[in-house]
């Protein structure tokens, strides 16, 4: 799998000092566990954080703290390896620990002409949701009033002149309209993310729009 | 949730020692003097954290613990937590760093990275209550052999991190310290620090191909 679009480095660094609203946070960690190049990247910007815990001016701890905190683990369990986060299917660990499993275990909406859509519980300052885009079919025409980011996990999509395949993530601004059309042979699957509600140029979505949250 | 698991009750904190733990402080110096104090230059922070991995060594974890936690409740109550709080999630980091010291990669990150991911992991839990999802861990083998030379080299990084940020214009400086104390929304942040990034990625990106390579 050779992953073409990245992470941009505005989203690695806020996403390495925390700044990100939940949804974003998902879409970046998906793709960080597919893609060692953003794993890097993002490495680089966790050591700008590294390097400030080694500047920031000291504080004390209480007098008993370091007797608390050994009393403390030892309670807990020893360093042993846990069972980390699996993957699921075509998800990687953090979406398939949203859903609750893999692909059987999505609760798809149909939104028309074929798309489905599932929204993911995340904080309100931006939304998530898997699309599932029909081969050879075209997702409405849509603005953004926000920046959204599209991952793909199944499949692909081509957007004007680029082809997205697994891995893949697309970042849209407000500049961009655009009309992501999956290809022939797979159905496309893909996690979505915006800090903004979707406008769609024609008259239908726009008024199913409330109604489906997209 | 990464934090979720090390929360037990506060009040086991006021408690009398359990003899088991004053045996494991014997033969520690410093006793009770939490004062801080800059620790000797040269430390071998990711050995210590090995030997709390493979041989749950308290007393190596008491010397992460002088050094790192005075830093991360600075870092806390910089980004906007009482003194209270910052000392309790202080306390939650450390707790964390005992507990998934497997998860350690010293190839990959200096402690003091790791220990600033797991605090800024704690402020989202605190602050925010936001939930944050993580990268899938890249298990690296049965029998992980920290290779010592980049064991070092992932601590040097830091250090000449540190020394480029001091060296920033002022202005620079402190919009990446904004952004890392959270006071910056993302849109706000912009990614050209002016530090030399591109090295450190280089060599993280040679240790997880070695890492692949490992794995397949």
């Amino acid at each position: 799998m050779t992953i073409r679009h990245h992470l941009s480095d505005p989203l690695l660094m806020a996403y390495a000092a925390g700044q990100l609203p939940e949804a974003f946070n998902l879409v970046v960690a998906t793709h960080v566990s597919l893609c060692d190049e953003c794993r890097s990247r993002l490495g680089a910007f966790d050591a700008v954080g590294g390097a400030l815990i080694e500047e920031v001016d000291e504080i004390s701890m209480g007098e008993a703290a370091l007797d608390a905190a050994l009393s403390r683990i030892d309670g807990l369990p020893q360093a042993t390896r846990a069972e980390p986060l699996k993957s699921a299917g075509i998800f990687p660990a953090p979406l398939a620990d949203y859903i609750g499993g893999d692909l059987s275990a999505v609760r798809w909406r149909r939104i028309g002409g074929g798309v489905k859509q599932a929204i993911l519980p995340t904080g309100s300052n931006a939304s998530a949701r898997l699309l599932y885009i029909p081969a050879g079919t075209a997702v409405p025409d849509h603005g953004h009033r926000g920046l959204e980011l599209t991952l793909v996990l199944q499949g692909a999509f081509t957007d004007a002149n680029d082809r997205f395949g697994r891995g893949d993530i697309e970042i849209a601004d407000e500049e961009l309209e655009h009309t992501p059309v999956a290809l022939a042979g797979q159905d496309c699957i893909c996690l979505a993310a915006t800090d903004a509600p979707l406008r769609f140029r024609s008259m239908l979505p726009r008024l199913a729009q409330p109604l489906f949250r997209i | 949730m990464m934090l979720e698991a090390t929360r037990p009750a506060m009040t086991e904190q006021s408690g009398p020692l359990q003899p088991v733990v004053v045996a494991a402080r014997n033969g520690l110096p410093g006793k009770k003097d939490l004062t801080v104090t800059k620790a000797e230059d040269g430390t071998d922070w990711a050995g210590l954290l090995v030997r709390v991995r493979d041989r749950q060594d308290k007393a190596a974890f008491a010397q992460l613990f002088r050094h790192f936690a005075p830093r991360v409740k600075g870092f806390l109550m910089k980004s906007g937590a009482g003194a209270a709080l910052a000392e309790e999630c202080a306390q939650d980091v450390m707790a964390t760093l005992w507990q998934k010291a497997h998860l350690f990669d010293p190839a990959r990150a200096s402690v003091s990275t790791w220990v600033y991911t797991i605090a800024r992991n704690k402020r989202i839990d605190a602050l925010r209550k936001d939930r944050r999802a993580e990268p899938e861990e890249l298990d690296w083998g049965p029998e992980p052999e920290p290779d010592q030379a980049e064991a070092m080299e992932a601590q040097q990084d830091t250090e000449r991190l540190g020394q480029a940020l001091a060296q920033l214009p002022a202005k620079q400086r402190a919009l990446i310290e904004r952004a890392f104390y959270g006071d910056l929304s993302h849109s706000e942040i912009a990614a050209e620090t002016g530090l030399p990034l591109g090295t450190i990625k280089s060599r993280i990106r040679l240790a997880l191909d070695k890492l692949r390579h490992h794995m397949t």
